[in-house]
């Protein structure tokens, strides 16, 4: 199925979730709020046309210029049909969560963690919803773009200063170096 | 064996004053060879035998483990200078930190350092373990030597393996050069 009819099916059904559709080079980007993600996501998988059974990517972008600053993208790809779409559902900062789709691709378990860890978008529904690459004491969200390059001034973290004051007492131990 | 001796004898008729029968092979070494016996300080005979059996504990984070394993596999064979990789820190002499440090591996890298063994010395390999290298951000430790006692920096992004041999041979010369390491009142 072409893309752009996929779209239309989606408006169907949800024409006030979504915002606007974007076409770039035979991509087509659906911008839709984040109330009803869930059933969107439902229905791209379920729908035996659509059958989006592949979820390649889930990741967040942060727009601090946007009114809705940050967005959660959905790539998918149906492996039965070999067509693709991308989802892209908006986040206020305000209320800075959305629905989990673990429940229907399981594989987004961990990309959402990454993204919980990495933008402070917390997943509702999510089985397990601690950081990933991150320390789990670690403070602030790295890929925000109000985060400084070089960390939050004033604070460390605290594994690594323990190493640092171990250091301090290699002397002590007469280890030259 | 026999031909050795025999040559040694040679040099005892040759280079020592008669009623003397030591003779004195480098600056501090010196061997009697009727005897077969060689006369030096506990300092020197220590060092070098630790010095020539290095075994590395490699800890690869990054690309410059790739490197890592060219210089253990055989073109590059760093079995012939005495090394031999042991994956447990109480059996190593030394740990080849090879790859960016991020803070969050910092502590466990102090524990895997603090269970090895002394003498233990630390070879920091390639730029990101040396100095942070590019990565100046807030996840990187700017220099594993923040929070280890390094012995030798070998840069490089990643560094070749002939140039973590020079690395090697480095700190094989820091050892040979150690005074009373071995003793307990060191």
């Amino acid at each position: 199925m072409e893309p752009l009819e996929i779209t239309e099916r989606l408006k169907d059904r949800f024409l006030n979730e979504i915002v606007d559709i974007t076409q770039f080079r035979d991509q087509v980007h659906i911008r839709i709020k984040k109330e009803k993600v869930l059933d969107i996501c439902r229905f791209l998988h379920d729908d035996p046309d659509i059958r989006m059974d592949y979820l390649t990517d889930l990741l967040g972008v942060d727009y601090p210029e946007r009114e809705s600053r940050f967005e959660v993208v959905y790539n998918l790809y149906s492996l039965k049909h070999r067509h693709r779409l991308v989802l892209k559902a908006l986040v206020p900062e305000k209320d800075v969560s959305i629905d989990s789709v673990v429940p229907i691709w399981q594989g987004a378990n961990w990309l959402e963690r990454e993204t919980c860890d990495m933008y402070g978008i917390s997943f509702n529904g999510h089985p397990d919803l601690r950081r990933v690459l991150m320390p789990e004491d670690w403070e602030g969200y790295p890929l925000r773009k109000d985060y400084p390059l070089k960390g939050l001034e004033g604070w460390e973290y605290k594994g690594h200063e323990e190493a640092k004051e171990l250091h301090t007492h290699d002397s002590e131990w007469n280890i030259q170096s | 064996m026999e031909e050795g001796s025999a040559e040694l004898g040679m040099m005892t008729n040759q280079g020592v004053e008669h009623g003397s029968d030591l003779v004195e092979i480098e600056g501090g070494t010196k061997v009697i060879p009727a005897a077969n016996t060689i006369i030096t300080s506990l300092d020197k005979i220590i060092n070098w035998g630790r010095k020539n059996s290095l075994w590395p504990m490699g800890f690869g984070l990054a690309c410059c483990a790739i490197e890592f394993m060219s210089w253990v596999s055989s073109y590059h064979d760093f079995d012939r200078m005495g090394n031999i990789p042991r994956n447990s820190p109480r059996q190593a002499d030394f740990i080849i930190i090879s790859g960016t440090v991020t803070k969050k591996m910092a502590p466990v890298i102090r524990r895997v350092y603090d269970q090895m063994a002394e003498p233990r010395y630390v070879l920091a390999m390639g730029s990101c373990a040396c100095s942070g290298g590019v990565f100046n951000t807030y996840s990187v430790v700017q220099g594993v030597d923040t929070f280890l006692p390094v012995d030798v920096y070998v840069p490089g992004c990643p560094p070749r393996p002939e140039a973590l041999i020079e690395g090697i041979i480095k700190l094989q010369d820091k050892i040979q050069k150690e005074y009373f390491r071995w003793s307990p009142w060191r």
